[in-house]
């Protein structure tokens, strides 16, 4: 999933929708990290642990938010799913992303998972069975900033930027600044892929 | 990426250069607590070894496991091939069981080939006589990266008995892709004829390339294969091409000493030496396990792809 600015920008052309612009998406990141303050009490014990790539950059930005409401540090790391998915037979063998926890691992902690595209909450099933072998933790929540729907598993998000109603033959494409160049979450139609 | 691992020349630098980064990833999995994966769970994977190997079996074998793959050992000694059976009558064996990656390690130069005609899962050569072991030259050139970094522009120095190596020929060729520069060091009866048709340089003096080497790969002088006189004596074999503490003293002070192993101490390369913070032989051994799970990874990991039996 590499897209670059000229693809988001052709997408723009031939039809695609854009749902959440830069200051939206930051608004709901905004949103979340309060919910997150809130539902775990001051974010004592969490880690936020996004899945590349795009999960990772959202983490990042949930931690600074946090930091700016509440003074707090909150540890962010990586985690790579690859290994752990069940559609791998489906595909050529792909590149591994990256994995990093922070230095006082997962044990005991409240991890945060965060991704991008919350769809068939298979890639999230991965990555609780990829926390078992890291460690422990107390408890696991996930925040997704979008929330496509059709679940394929008994899934759910804690935290959610926007819920949008899709269908199956439509593709949700997430665009970040670090990664590529502007803030952006565009709804295509199948053929304009 | 090719279905088979024969020769380190049927890597691009976009497919060696992945097996080297999921290799870095993998390397933290050896960090854990709980070092296995379930990537591979349900696949089969045969190592056939018809020659003696100690590291190499068992690398495979650790990659394997820590994958979660099912591993069957077979080795020549105490199996049908002592009752004389063909490899080909092997390979229909390990077809019906349905093995869904072939490590072999052969003395004939060419038996992986051969094998990758008659089984349907993916062959990966780990050594066939004199020809080539492309494994053992991923997992140096994992070791040079994580050392030095980047291996463009590299200069490498292989030194010993380039005749009989199969890692030598596999190092020249993988390197080469990487863009490293390859010197080759030997007496000149130790280097095979076709080597000016190899993408290299060849010196038969050591200690005039010493001082522009970043990374010195020390070869075993391979006494099983010696069946005539390609040096006088040990001695002075030693003396002209063995790495001993006044050569290293040569090298410029971030340059590596490397063996594949195992080691004739004392020979081609002296004990302080081997055993120096310039040495990475032990890393080697762990890199190996690493750089082996990527390689079955990638091989193995995706879709089937649906190989033909010739």
């Amino acid at each position: 999933m590499v897209f670059s600015l000229a693809d988001a920008i052709s997408h723009a052309h031939s039809g695609a929708r854009a749902v959440l612009e830069g200051p939206d998406i930051n608004r709901a990141l905004v949103r979340i990290s309060h919910e997150i303050l809130e539902r775990t009490k001051g974010a004592e014990d969490i880690v936020l642990l996004g899945i590349p790539t795009r999960g990772v950059h959202l983490a990042r930005r949930l931690a600074a938010c946090i930091k700016q409401f509440e003074g707090r540090s909150v540890p962010v790391g990586s985690l790579d799913v690859t290994m752990y998915r069940d559609d791998l037979r489906l595909r050529p063998a792909r590149a591994l992303g990256r994995t990093e926890l922070p230095a006082d691992g997962i044990d005991g902690r409240i991890v945060v998972l965060v991704d991008d595209v919350l769809y068939s909450g298979r890639t999230v099933r991965s990555a609780l069975d990829a926390l078992n072998d890291l460690g422990r933790p107390q408890a696991v929540q996930l925040a997704a900033l979008v929330d496509r729907g059709h679940r394929e598993l008994p899934i759910r998000a804690d935290y959610v930027g926007k819920n949008l109603p899709t269908s199956k033959s439509e593709i949700v494409k997430v665009y970040l600044e670090e990664n590529d160049g502007r803030d952006a979450v565009l709804l295509l139609k199948e053929d304009d892929k | 990426m090719k279905r088979h691992l024969i020769s380190a020349a049927d890597l691009s630098r976009d497919d060696a250069l992945l097996i080297l980064d999921t290799a870095d990833e993998l390397a933290k999995i050896s960090e854990r607590s709980i070092k296995k994966l379930p990537t591979l769970r349900g696949r089969t994977v045969v190592n056939l070894f018809f020659e003696d190997s100690t590291r190499t079996r068992i690398s495979f074998e650790a990659a394997a496991k820590r994958l979660s793959a099912d591993v069957i050992n077979f080795s020549a000694k105490g199996s049908s091939v002592s009752k004389g059976e063909s490899l080909k009558d092997t390979a229909l064996t390990l077809e019906a069981m349905g093995a869904d990656a072939v490590v072999i390690r052969h003395g004939a130069s060419g038996a992986p080939h051969r094998l990758a005609g008659w089984v349907r899962g993916s062959v990966v050569n780990a050594g066939d006589g004199t020809h080539e072991h492309p494994t053992q030259a991923l997992l140096d050139a994992f070791t040079m990266r994580r050392r030095l970094g980047p291996l463009d522009g590299r200069k490498v120095t292989i030194v010993g008995d380039v005749l009989h190596s199969r890692v030598a020929r596999s190092n020249v060729l993988l390197l080469n892709t990487l863009g490293a520069e390859v010197t080759l060091v030997a007496p000149p009866t130790l280097l095979p004829v076709t080597v000016d048709s190899w993408p290299c340089e060849v010196s038969y003096d050591l200690d005039s390339v010493l001082p522009k080497s970043d990374v010195v790969m020390m070869l075993r002088v391979q006494r099983e294969r010696m069946n005539a006189a390609f040096f006088p004596t040990e001695r002075e074999y030693s003396r002209r091409y063995g790495l001993d503490r006044d050569r290293v003293a040569k090298m410029h002070d971030e340059a590596i000493v490397m063996h594949p192993g195992p080691m004739n101490r004392g020979m081609e390369i002296a004990a302080e030496v081997a055993d120096s913070p310039r040495s990475t032989i032990v890393e080697q051994v762990a890199n190996g396990v690493t750089t082996r799970m990527a390689v079955l990874y990638l091989l193995l990991g995706g879709a089937d792809l649906g190989g033909e039996i010739q």
